[in-house]
């Protein structure tokens, strides 16, 4: 009887060989091979023409190369790369905090949601950037306004994600929790945030990008301190090759960041890939 | 009629009822009226046996195994369960659902270790278990995959191992083979008669399929519908047969089988 019931073990097809012509191929073809090699020749264009423009506009990446060893060397590089990333880390745990807060309370209590949403729906109408100079107003041009700014710029789609996600939560996925016994408490953690997941990674993902904007925007508006400061700072005294070496490290700051967020995202996610390729 | 004591079964339904509201026209909210999808069901079923809720759609059987369940409750009567009314879902009763009820962010190990994980089972003890029942359905290759690298017979075997984890007196199945194909479900059915005959819990069971019924009951409680009626009480002639052999090889199969379906159709 038993042995209907076993299933035979999966049968393992080894890879096909390729060729080594069929190797190289696929190395110089690959996305990779083609991105870098895109890149090498947008720089070499950038450099040819830079260097035939006038330095107030246009630097070639050679001089950009040299103003960023220069800041490297005398510390005002790192100096500005800490006023930004520490509030950054700062409000982006925060926004995630609250994003997700909100968006879980507003998803489970109606009452809390109905006192709430007015005010959300009024904060995600406005611009948030029309906002910055009252946060300055009241928190300072330093530390907190950045990451008042940041938080309010980046925390919406967090809570709108997180909300949905719970709402999207299908009455079947509570009832194998209900039938189980499992208390409210235990259908919360162990089914209605893991089914959300998937939605509250993606609202961090667009998050990220928003929080970025957001803090540089801060900066701009202070024009004090940070990568943003430093932006302002060079533009006024056309150092155009200094002006290049914030806006670089920005972008690389932020193709960072984006990878390791989509990163955590298929990590977290994987069993929903996994439906979706299925269906 | 006499109510059936408590004492008499494992499961006993004394009057049950339940009305749902049928939608109002718009605008006139207040019209609601209440629709009878239950009407006054009295029953039991005894200790370790296996019964099926046979009948067209519509007649109630979720509905009722729901009622059981503990996840709605009664408008009229009551539900006892082992001498105890039922108030809430049990512990010791577990459900198989019809579209498997798997999480799928959980592998098979982890949607199978999940009622002893909401009782608070230490990992590691709740984690062998879990790995006897998985290898009992037959999927002990698979305790790492994920429910959507599995097929739907397969997924199934997972919400059957699941159910059996609490070691339960009593298993509900809501039409648990409904969404397989005809071969697979054959396949499913002959392995839970080898499971459930091990275990000696009592089974209630829904399906609308004759066959299945005859394939698998004791007794088949045959539904009529509007308002969901209990119209018969079946004992099964070829029960004997299940196990170990065929139970459509029997000659009166055919006969039984003729019997319910003409009891199926005619109306009263
Ligand atoms: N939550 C509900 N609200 C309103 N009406 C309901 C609800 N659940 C069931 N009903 C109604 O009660 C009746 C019985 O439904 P039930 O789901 O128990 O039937 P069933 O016998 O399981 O049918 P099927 O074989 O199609 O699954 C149906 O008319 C259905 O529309
Ligand atoms: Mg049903």
């Amino acid at each position: 009887m038993t042995s209907s019931l076993e299933m035979p073990p999966r049968r393992s097809v080894p890879a096909p060989q390729l060729t080594w012509a069929q190797r190289l191929r696929e190395v110089l073809l690959s996305p990779n091979a083609i991105r870098t090699a895109s890149v090498a020749v947008f720089f070499v264009i950038w450099e040819y023409y830079g260097r035939r423009m006038d330095p107030i506009f246009m630097a070639p990446p050679s001089a950009i190369f040299q103003a960023a060893l220069e800041l490297i060397r005398n510390g005002a590089l790192e100096k500005a790369l800490i006023q930004t990333l520490w509030p950054f880390a700062v409000g982006m745990a925060l926004t995630v905090v609250i994003g997700v807060g909100l968006g879980i309370v507003m998803a489970q209590w109606r009452t809390l949601e109905y006192v709430l949403d007015p005010f959300v729906n009024a904060l995600y109408a406005i611009p948030r950037i029309a906002l910055i100079p009252l946060i300055i107003l009241w928190a300072g041009l330093e530390f907190a306004g950045k990451v008042t700014i940041l938080v309010s710029v980046a925390v919406f789609p967090i809570t709108v994600n997180t909300y949905s996600g719970i709402r999207d939560v299908r009455g079947g996925m509570l009832e194998i929790g209900r039938a189980y016994g499992a208390t409210e408490w235990q259908i919360f953690w162990k089914i209605i945030l893991p089914a959300a997941i998937p939605f509250i990674m993606a609202g961090i993902r667009l998050a990220v990008g928003l929080a970025i904007i957001g803090i540089i925007v801060a900066e701009f508006f202070t024009a004090i301190s940070g990568l943003g400061g430093m932006i302002v700072e060079y533009a006024n005294v056309f150092a155009t090759a200094k002006l290049f070496v914030p806006i670089i490290v920005i972008a690389l700051v932020g193709v960072v960041l984006t990878e390791l967020v989509m990163w955590l995202e298929r990590r977290m996610s994987r069993w929903r890939q996994l439906e979706r390729e299925r269906f | 009629m006499k109510p059936p004591a408590a004492s008499d079964g494992m499961v006993v339904y004394d009057g049950v009822s339940k009305f749902f509201p049928v939608r109002a026209r718009p605008g006139r909210e207040d019209s609601a009226e209440l629709m009878v999808a239950l009407d006054r069901i009295n029953a039991s079923v005894r200790k370790g046996e296996l019964i099926t809720l046979l009948g067209p759609s519509g007649c109630g059987k979720t509905t009722l195994l729901r009622l059981t369940a503990g996840l709605i409750v009664a408008d009229e009567g009551r539900i006892t369960i082992a001498g105890t009314p039922v108030t809430g879902p049990r512990k010791d009763a577990c459900m198989v659902f019809q579209n498997f009820g798997l999480l799928p962010w959980r592998t098979v190990m982890g949607n199978v270790e999940f009622p002893l994980e909401i009782d608070g089972m230490g990992a590691a003890e709740r984690r062998d278990r879990a790995r006897d029942f998985i290898e009992l359905v037959g999927l002990g290759a698979f305790a790492e995959h994920f429910p959507h690298e599995l097929s739907g017979g397969m997924q199934q075997r997972v919400g059957i191992a699941r159910a059996l984890m609490r070691k339960p007196i009593l298993i509900f199945m809501d039409e648990p083979f409904g969404a397989l194909d005809a071969q697979t479900r054959e396949q499913l059915q002959e392995d839970f008669l080898a499971i459930w005959s091990r275990t000696g819990a009592t089974v209630v069971f829904v399906t609308h399929s004759i066959d299945e019924a005859l394939i698998l009951s004791d007794r088949i409680f045959v539904f009529e519908t509007a308002p969901g009626r209990i119209r018969t009480v079946v004992e099964s002639q070829v029960a004997a047969e299940r196990l170990g052999g065929d139970v459509r090889a029997h000659p009166d199969f055919g006969k039984c089988r003729a019997e319910l379906r003409e009891m199926l159709r005619s109306e009263p």
